[in-house]
């Protein structure tokens, strides 16, 4: 017989609270960063002592725009998730293992965001 | 467990008392890269912020990028991307549950530092020559 309450069954979270989510995150966007990851090596690459104007062609094809933005929105994702691994390995106190969870996030974020407002605004003609 | 009342228990015999092992050594530097890559990320981006930033800005940051230690950095940053990636295929295909015996997993980690460092210098010299 089973000590689990209904409402327990039902949701299907034991004590960490939450599911497989996290591994199924992890992957998903490690698959998506395999095809992002080889376009992100060539732009790099390709953008090496580039001048602005040179950059700001590039970006301003939508095509490119385009990849930029979901290789920032999968590759921030993912590496989130992974710095939020190396925490709980590491990171052993309540508190400083909160507050290393919050700065994770919003340095993830921050990074995305800029990412895509930049890229955003030169492919928008700024 | 910080807060656990039994602070003196045994604890489980830790890495100092292995041998170093290639495909341990491969697990580390997957970590590595990817703790590198997270800030690398960072640095990508603010590459880009300075393009939509101002000229001058961007001269900087450019001319930070151009240097031969920010190309220096940029290797490494795309050194490790390939090498991350690769150990994440790595990851994947055991998630099939292939690749665990001796010889293959020895072969596949020998594969996957093989690989990285020779697509990274293909990369590079491809894009000096084109230039």
């Amino acid at each position: 017989m089973s000590m689990r309450t209904p409402l327990g069954k039902v949701r299907g979270l034991g004590s960490a609270k939450s599911g497989t989510e996290h591994f199924w995150h992890q992957r998903m966007t490690a698959v998506a960063n395999i095809p992002l990851l080889i376009f992100l090596v060539y732009f790099c690459v390709s953008m090496v002592g580039a001048t602005r104007a040179e950059m700001a062609d590039a970006i301003a094809n939508p095509l490119v725009a385009l990849m930029l933005v979901f290789t920032i929105i999968s590759v921030t994702w993912h590496m989130r998730l992974g710095m939020q691994v190396i925490i709980e390995d590491y990171v052993h106190g309540e508190g400083s293992k909160l507050i290393c969870l919050l700065g994770n996030t919003f340095f993830s974020l921050a990074v995305a965001l800029t990412g895509l407002f930049a890229v955003l605004k030169i492919s928008f003609g700024g | 467990m910080a807060n656990s009342p039994m602070k003196e228990r045994p604890l489980s015999p830790h890495l100092s008392i292995y041998k170093p092992m290639l495909t341990m050594m491969m697990s580390i530097v997957h970590r590595i890269t990817g703790a590198g890559l997270y800030f690398g990320m960072a640095l990508f981006v603010w590459w880009l912020f300075a393009a939509a930033h101002s000229q001058g800005y961007f001269d900087f940051v450019q001319g930070f990028i151009g240097s031969w230690f920010g190309r220096l950095v940029l290797l490494g940053f795309t050194w490790a991307l390939i090498h991350h990636a690769l150990g994440g295929l790595r990851h994947l295909l055991w998630d099939t549950g292939r690749g665990f015996d001796l010889v293959k997993i020895e072969w596949l980690a020998r594969a996957n530092i093989a690989a990285s460092v020779a697509l990274t210098l293909l990369i590079w010299i491809a894009a000096y020559v084109a230039r």
